[in-house]
């Protein structure tokens, strides 16, 4: 039974009543990454079965705008809006006062673009360039979110900030099958900007990276997406660039208790300024389309563990049925194979992380004139080494997926706490 | 190049060891139609309509003789690493290659042995790299032969491994032909951006093996599948006989240039052509029913 959509008296998402669509966004887009498997989000789909879906493009601005200030940064646990454009920059000034300038002035830049204002203060001065570049004028904020993290690189000795790097933070391990490539490796400052509009995306990096001139320069961007609302009123599982549906056991945003345990770093995690924040592992994950499209459909599924149609589980009949690892055939044939995507991301379920990836189009790829697509993954845990690191190990060994992806990037942020109204993001660290 | 650890399943690891020579009967067709209630037609299959005894004969044949020539060639090459032969075994490298290379698939199926044999540095934990790539880096890389020779004499224990089980490889028409696409796979993935040699550059003589290799598979099939699609048929052919003049151009002496000598758009062509054959022939599973 629709329930009328619950207005809410408090600025925090949580308290927000999330629509089907929202929850299957948030479980974003990424089989590829990890934890896909039907049980948790089956356990959410039946709570949020019960709220009325957002029709398509009847939001109001009000609705539109994430608030920028917090407790946490916003774009970790909001649901997964449209549209990503990730920035990874390296920063030029020396000395800490000029990069706390920098921080200083990009929260101000960022609150004031997720609440669908323009930057700084426009002079009307003919003689000026305009503060603000211009082409978001007039559009909804879009459910704009800007999340920065800190690279490990930052805690180097050019700002004296060596003391202050949380003792289980560094750079990603190398695992087993990485192309990495230096293009798309690193950066001493990490940007997640995320919306339901692509312009106002690139708006929001691009004034980004005009405030950081002479400070920071940019190391790599990488734009994503996934279906929109408007493709998919209905809001059912999104599907990756190789056609299966993503369903996934991403753990329940609304659930604090949880998300204290997976998600946000505490203080007494090691680095105090950490607390409320977390921490972010990015990884470019090319797939390769051309030979994912000329493999069999039953080895495509036998890849994945689920039927491509339904998205079931093999042997199972429904989308959202468990995952039964010992479910067998006549012949005592496991339906689902041990080295399958899906039974391997699942594993005994102890680790959990959550996903927030897009699928990427890079264009074509000059060298062999193929398609440059795939996934870019992004998680948030509360610490890499005991959550991501082991997960990813553990699936670049065995998982029937490598054959058709190719880890090209990676980096690691630590997401800074969010920033109180006056305060601004990193002010726990600088 | 793939590297699954963990063997796919019992049934094939048991199947390996215990084949039922001339039995056309296919396991996963048959794992396949006891799914209870697929949602989608295309998920039940039936035995192949065909009798591909004699192709798949015809095939192990084949297999067989290039994992012997492939043994006496890696002899030659492991026997001049250890002698010291620097030269000598840079020149034998490639060639040996080769006869492996157009067996690939039936390799990989045999579980642990490919990556034994050919993991290249970041396919494995360094502790356990061993095989051709890591002989090539000593080789290319650091110039000698000295500390390869546990590596020398592990690589052909290998290969000769692979020749005592190739013997009892469960064969049929589905696995040909999904290991037709797949020798394709492996140029596409790993060999036309010249990351299999990472250190010998020698990436274009595993294209043209891994291409001989599936033309192989294709050769021995094209009689069904012209029964079949005619126009399908002939359309591979084409597609082999344009990759093949694309690739004679790089050929030199009795093997390939280098690598690196080739041209960005070269590159690219070589990959188009590549791609413009892999996808008909990825419907040569037509043969099989539905």
């Amino acid at each position: 039974m629709p329930e009328k959509h619950q207005p809410s008296n408090d600025d925090s998402i949580l308290k927000k009543p999330m629509t089907r669509r929202d929850v299957l966004r948030l479980a974003g887009t990424g089989g590829l990454g990890l934890l896909l498997g039907g049980g948790a989000i089956g356990t959410l789909l039946t709570t949020e079965n019960k709220r009325k879906t957002k029709a398509a493009g009847s939001v109001s601005t009000e609705e539109d705008s994430i608030p920028f200030y917090g407790a946490h940064q916003a774009g970790i646990i909001t649901p997964a809006q449209n549209f990503i454009c990730f920035a990874a920059f390296d920063v030029t000034a020396s000395g800490a006062p000029s990069l706390k300038k920098l921080f200083q002035a990009w929260t101000a830049a960022a609150a004031a673009m997720a609440a669908g204002r323009p930057v700084g203060e426009e002079s009307g001065n003919g003689n000026l360039p305009p503060t603000d570049t211009g082409e978001s004028a007039g559009l909804s904020p879009s459910r704009l979110t800007i999340t920065f993290g800190a690279g490990p690189s930052l805690f180097d000795d050019r700002f004296g900030l060596a003391a202050k790097k949380p003792p289980t933070f560094k750079e990603l391990p190398a695992f087993n099958g990485d192309q990495l490539e230096p293009e798309w490796c690193g950066g001493d400052i990490g940007v997640q900007v995320c919306a339901d509009d692509m312009q106002v995306a690139f708006h929001a990096v691009r004034n980004l990276a005009r405030i950081a001139r002479g400070k920071a320069v940019l190391r790599w961007v990488q734009e994503g997406f996934q279906r929109t609302n408007q493709a998919d009123p209905s809001g059912s599982t999104p599907r990756n660039l190789l056609g299966f549906k993503d369903g996934t056991a991403n753990p329940q945003v609304a659930n604090e208790k949880e998300m204290n345990r997976i998600v946000w770093a505490q203080s007494g995690d090691g680095a105090p300024w950490m607390a409320g924040g977390s921490y972010m592992a990015v990884r470019r994950i090319r797939m390769r389309i051309e030979v994912w499209d000329r493999s069999t459909l039953k080895d495509q599924e036998e890849t994945f563990g689920r039927y491509r149609s339904s998205g079931a589980p093999l042997g199972a009949k429904n989308e959202f049925d468990p995952v039964d690892l010992n479910a067998a055939d006549e012949s005592g044939k496991p339906y689902i194979p041990r080295d399958s995507h899906v039974a391997l991301a699942r594993g005994d379920g102890s680790v959990q992380i959550l996903r927030r990836s897009y699928s990427y189009s890079g264009g074509m790829d000059i060298k062999t004139g193929q398609l440059d697509a795939g996934l870019l993954f992004i998680s948030y845990q509360r610490d890499l080494f005991k959550q991501f690191v082991p997960l990813q190990q553990k699936l670049a060994k065995s998982d029937r997926l490598n054959e058709y992806i190719l880890h090209v990037g990676s980096a690691a942020f630590a997401c800074f706490p969010g920033a109180a109204q006056g305060g601004y993001i990193g002010d726990t660290l600088f | 190049m793939k590297y699954n650890v963990i063997l796919p399943t019992g049934i094939l690891a048991a199947s390996l060891l215990f084949s039922g020579c001339g039995q056309q009967k296919n396991q996963d067709a048959d794992a396949a139609s006891a799914k209870p209630a697929p949602p989608a037609a295309a998920e039940t299959k039936t035995a192949p309509a065909a009798d591909f005894s004699a192709s798949v004969e015809q095939y192990r044949t084949f297999a067989v003789e290039q994992c012997d020539l492939f043994v006496k060639e890696t002899e030659k090459f492991t026997a001049a690493v250890k002698a010291g032969k620097l030269e000598e075994a840079k020149k034998l490298y490639a060639p040996a290659r080769a006869y492996y290379e157009r067996i690939e698939p039936v390799a990989e199926a045999l579980g642990d042995l490919d990556p034994n044999i050919d993991a290249r540095v970041n396919d494995v934990d360094a502790a356990d790299w061993r095989g051709f790539h890591r002989i090539e880096k000593a080789l290319w890389e650091d110039k000698t032969t000295a500390g390869t020779e546990g590596f020398a004499d592990q690589l052909l224990k290998d290969a000769q491994l692979l020749r005592a089980k190739i013997e009892t490889i469960d064969l049929d028409a589905s696995l040909m032909v999904t290991g037709a696409v797949e020798l394709l796979n492996e140029v596409s993935s790993s060999k036309v951006t010249g990351e299999e040699e990472l250190y010998s550059h020698t990436d274009l003589y595993d294209f043209a093996a891994n291409v001989e290799g599936a033309q192989k598979i294709y050769e021995i099939l094209k009689p069904e599948l012209a029964k079949k699609d005619a126009e399908l048929e002939k359309e591979i052919e084409t597609r082999f006989a344009a990759l093949q003049k694309e690739l004679n151009a790089f050929k030199k002496g009795d093997g390939y240039v280098d690598y690196t000598a080739l041209k960005q758009d070269e590159i690219r062509k070589l990959s188009q052509n590549l791609d413009a054959l892999a996808e008909p022939l990825s419907n040569m599973g037509k043969i099989l029913g539905v």
